[in-house]
């Protein structure tokens, strides 16, 4: 089965307090040198059919109305290469 | 011929009961719509009201907005029907684009709820005709998810064009940019708010009744019409 990958993150203007509650509390576990955190969204869709291009552009219309915001968020679309 | 205000019920809203009552205290008839249902049995307002619909899964308000009773709550609301929406129901507005902007995670990443002080900044919309421009109230405020962030242009276009319903006072509970609680649409019929005027309508239950306006103000608007 095919699977595309959709990954959603917050735009960078948008401020994001998870990820910056994340970055604070890396120093305390002890781990060093992380200047910076962003938390986003992973969605993985497993295709009934093939991955051809009219799959992948339904599936960026699915992510553009639904699966992101592009209010306050991006996305990118990609495919899972077989046997990884 | 009674006024009937729909009250919507997606799965996890918690504030439909309150909303209804207020609906009824305000002197109209509360109508119950269920969220799988594109009827709105002939009601002449809708409110949104707050809650975890679907659990908040993916993003507040995100699945709700494509129930089918929001189909035709937007095709509605384009015509000019009033809608409020609050809190969750103020999600569901912006993700449903009848309002620009979005409600993300508080600024300090808690869960606020106190008694909230707001200005009214604009009186003339459906459901804000009751008020002054400049009146500051105190109602309820309960959220998690509360900031309302939008672009520069954007929020200047809000300000430019008298879209600022309400505004936080003395504190911003939730970092929301340049202090918004609530915002209209371009018609004025669509308001979102993030506050709750509806646990503010009897002296018992509120902090005050101040919030009784919102559902008083529907009433009057559609008389009128």
């Amino acid at each position: 089965m095919a699977r595309v990958v959709v990954d959603v993150m917050l735009k960078p203007e948008i401020l994001d307090p998870q990820g910056q509650a994340v970055q604070r509390a890396l120093p305390r576990l002890g781990f060093a040198g992380i200047a910076d955190v962003r938390q986003g969204k992973r969605f993985e869709l497993e295709l009934e059919g093939p991955v051809d291009d009219a799959a992948l552009a339904r599936i960026r219309e699915a992510a553009e109305t639904f699966l992101a915001n592009t209010v306050i968020e991006d996305f990118t679309v990609r495919v899972e290469e077989e046997g990884k | 011929m009674t006024t009937r205000v729909g009250v919507v019920t997606f799965p996890g809203s918690l504030d439909d009961r309150d909303a209804q009552r207020a609906v009824r205290l305000a002197g109209a008839e509360p109508v119950a719509l269920w969220h799988r249902d594109k009827d709105l049995h002939q009601v002449d307002a809708v409110v949104l009201p707050g809650g975890f619909s679907y659990g908040d899964y993916l993003r507040c308000g995100a699945i709700s907005r494509f129930s089918p009773v929001m189909d035709t709550i937007i095709e509605q609301a384009k015509l000019g029907m009033p809608v409020l929406g609050i809190c969750n129901g103020f999600q569901v507005l912006c993700e449903s684009h009848l309002l620009p902007g979005a409600l993300t995670r508080n600024d300090s990443l808690h869960f606020v709820c106190r008694d909230q002080k707001l200005r009214i900044e604009n009186a003339e919309t459906a459901w804000t005709r009751d008020y002054s421009a400049g009146q500051e109230i105190v109602v309820p405020l309960k959220n998690g998810e509360g900031r309302f962030v939008a672009d520069g242009h954007v929020l200047d276009q809000l300000e430019a064009e008298g879209r600022i319903v309400a505004r936080y006072l003395d504190v911003n509970p939730n970092g929301s940019y340049r202090d918004i609680a609530g915002i209209t649409n371009a018609a004025g019929n669509v308001v979102g708010l993030m506050p709750h005027p509806e646990h503010a309508v009897e002296p018992l239950t509120g902090p005050s009744t101040e919030g009784l306006g919102f559902f008083t103000s529907v009433l009057k608007q559609l008389v009128n019409a």
